[in-house]
């Protein structure tokens, strides 16, 4: 039988945080009321209670983790003993993580690179075409669904059977059609990864595709048509006006998907849990946290190099985030 | 009148290439999930509409069903159980040669026992001596029409645990994105319209704080989980645990685009409900929140999605045990004990999928605006 009672905690927990503004404001008014003042003196605690659920929240789940990672860094692997820059040491030595630091620079080239083209390309080709707008949701759609299920969908296309059985993997029933030997493609050093970041594209294209097409909007008719009556072919239109003006965009695309990319861990996870040479920083994390016990050291090490990659080009995100919101 | 042009013809085409490459995987994942599972494991989901070839081995009533004539001992019957509409086109009686009899051809086994097979899979089996116990094996090779079932749904569901995880993956989402939506409002409310002391300090440590990945936070939580659990008495992981941290990592995205929001309603409003005595909760109550709620939309959906497709929070602070394993995890996990099942794997993908494409196909409108705009979570 199915067991509901989770669904029951739910209400609770929600009900939870609603009381809590609920009658900390109602009592405050109550107060104010009778005092029949001006509120100003009220105003530090009402800020309080307003603030205090999300400030503690971040203190605990945001500001205290990023010290203890950083302190962690310096110590064994239970965090008791301070072992100095051991961990560092060991990081720049293991073979394993350079593997993992390799593969995520694979990633960080091919994904964004190829989403942005696609994106870029199939945008153009969809606003000129009557079934755009469906072509668009069908190429939008796998952003809705999990990395594990996408690796379900192209772990099935990539399945291997001997030579001789009926392949029931697309992809290598296609090798086969043509005369070739199937191949069990995500045990295959190296190329494997390609098949890994592949599952990637498929899933971020959309996300390109859709900001493309909103900002695709914005560039001026007047210079397409003045393009055209100077005779200018629809591949120079392209290369000469669109991509230029678009600059900013893929800017915008290339940083938000390189985020994504370099805290990629499900895909990896689930299709190969590291193994065939397609180790990543972020699964490598989550294997030390729990390999022989955990290593809280290690792990930290592994954390913190994933922050030092984000921080550049989120801050970059971010920065123009703020630019746009100020036009 | 559009013109048709060689261009336009070859930018149909490349946009139907493009489509039709990114639409075969989930098709053939949904197509897989209702075949049936022994065609399945044989055949490519693209021939599902075709008649296959099957090579099956099938066993004989045994000794309780033969009926004695004259001398003769007989079992009537047929190999197939349910009704289906598979059609013989031949058979053999040992694994060597399993081809060895075309239909209602008579073959003989190894003892002597004859048999008939017939199209429908109906036999008759013949024998000087009484029968065995146990039936006779059949090796058959039949032509089985396309078949399509929701058995794969029904078994993954109710005997895989998928239904039970289905659950729960609703216990942690829908809580870990409504939270942080309350928490938050009242948080970028006060961060906007509220003066405090310390207010934009704080406001830039949330901005900065944009840019730490979760995995800084999760060696250091799981330690405060340990100990909290050990003193409580109780375990580590639970679902308000979990819910809390899928609200500490949305916390500063989600105070982001809130304040960027309120940020952009006209500041005489607030001033006016000032004037006229509203306390800063009846402003939130009566003004803010009925202004918010398309952005409190997209940031519900965006929140929303991302707990039920996130796999590592649930991981790492939920136990996987049946009472609180969530989708992700679930099929995970299966692809690793049951790597070779396919009608598992696809149907219970296909199911974790089901309320990400209800709302993709319904919400289209807040689910761009919402992914969009969550280019800024960590």
């Amino acid at each position: 039988m199915l067991d509901i009672s989770p669904l029951l905690y739910v209400c609770l927990g929600i009900l939870f945080f609603l009381c809590y503004f609920h009658f900390s404001n109602f009592f405050l008014d109550k107060i104010d009321k009778k005092k029949g003042k001006i509120k100003s003196h009220n105003l530090n605690l009402r800020a309080f209670i307003f603030v205090a659920p999300a400030l503690i929240v971040f203190l605990i789940f945001i500001i205290y983790p990023v010290l203890e990672t950083f302190r962690l860094s310096f110590y064994d692997k239970y965090g008791r003993d301070f072992v100095g820059f051991n961990n560092y040491l060991w990081a720049f030595k293991d073979p394993e993580l350079r593997r993992g630091l390799l593969n995520n620079l694979g990633w960080l080239i091919v994904v964004p690179t190829l989403s942005t083209a696609f994106g870029l390309i199939i945008a153009n080709l969809a606003d000129r075409i009557w079934w755009g707008t469906i072509a668009k949701s069908i190429i939008f759609m796998p952003m809705a669904i999990s990395f594990v299920g996408a690796g379900v969908i192209w772990k099935f296309i990539y399945d291997y059977r001997g030579p001789g059985d009926a392949q029931i993997g697309l992809l290598n029933a296609i090798v086969v059609s043509f005369g070739y030997e199937p191949q069990a493609w995500i045990t295959i050093p190296i190329w494997n990864n390609l098949f890994l970041m592949a599952i990637m594209i498929w899933i971020q294209t959309g996300l390109a595709l859709v900001i493309f097409s909103a900002a695709l909007r914005g560039i001026p008719k007047e210079t397409l048509e003045a393009a055209k009556i100077d005779g200018a072919s629809e591949f120079k239109t392209f290369t000469s006006i669109i991509v230029p003006y678009l600059g900013p965009t893929i800017l915008v695309i290339w940083t938000i998907i390189t985020i994504v990319v370099l805290k990629i861990f499900d895909i990896v996870l689930a299709m190969t849990n590291g193994q065939w040479q397609t180790e990543v920083l972020a699964n490598l994390m989550f294997d030390w946290m729990f390999r022989g016990g955990g290593d809280s050291g290690r792990g930290s090490v592994l954390a913190l190099f994933i922050m030092i990659g984000v921080i550049p080009i989120m801050a970059l995100n971010i920065y123009k985030h703020k630019q746009e919101q100020k036009i | 009148m559009k013109k048709f042009t060689l261009s336009s013809l070859l930018s149909q085409l490349l946009l139907l290439f493009f489509v039709v490459i990114w639409i075969i995987p989930t098709f053939g994942l949904f197509i897989s999930s209702l075949r049936d599972k022994d065609l399945l494991a044989i055949s490519g989901w693209w021939t599902s509409l075709k008649t296959t070839q099957v090579n099956e081995i099938y066993r004989s009533e045994g000794s309780k069903e033969q009926i004695q004539e004259n001398d003769l001992f007989l079992i009537k019957g047929n190999i197939f159980e349910d009704d289906s509409n598979k059609k013989i086109i031949s058979y053999g009686v040992t694994s060597k040669n399993i081809n060895e009899f075309d239909i209602e051809q008579v073959g003989v086994f190894k003892d002597g026992t004859k048999i008939q097979l017939f199209e429908n899979g109906n036999y008759i089996l013949t024998s000087s001596k009484e029968f065995k116990k146990k039936g006779k094996r059949i090796f058959v090779t039949s032509l089985s029409p396309p078949k399509f079932t929701l058995d794969n749904y029904r078994e993954v569901l109710f005997n895989e645990g998928l239904g039970q995880a289905f659950i729960n993956t609703l216990a942690v989402a829908i809580p870990s994105a409504i939270i942080p939506l309350v928490i938050c409002s009242f948080f970028a409310y006060a961060l906007t319209w509220m003066n405090f002391f310390g207010r934009d300090t704080l406001l830039a440590l949330v901005i900065a704080s944009l840019v730490v990945p979760l995995q800084m936070s999760l060696i250091p939580l799981l330690s405060i989980y340990n100990d909290i659990g050990s003193i409580m008495g109780v375990g580590a992981k639970s679902y308000p645990g979990v819910w809390m941290a899928h609200t500490g990592f949305g916390l500063a995205s989600t105070t982001f685009l809130l304040r960027n929001f309120l940020k952009s309603l006209p500041k005489e409003m607030i001033e006016a409900a000032k004037v006229d005595g509203a306390s800063h909760y009846d402003t939130f109550l009566r003004i803010i929140l009925p202004l918010s709620i398309p952005a409190f939309a997209s940031i519900f959906i965006l929140q929303f999605l991302w707990v039920w497709n996130d796999l590592l929070v649930g991981l790492v602070f939920l136990d996987q045990v049946p009472s609180e394993i969530i989708l992700s995890a679930k099929l995970r996990e299966l692809l690793g004990s049951r790597g070779e099942n396919w009608e598992i794997l696809t149907t219970g993908a296909f199911i974790s999928m089901t309320i990400p494409l209800l709302i993709f196909f319904s919400l289209q409108k807040y689910f761009i605006r919402g992914l969009v705009a969550g280019s800024v979570k960590g």
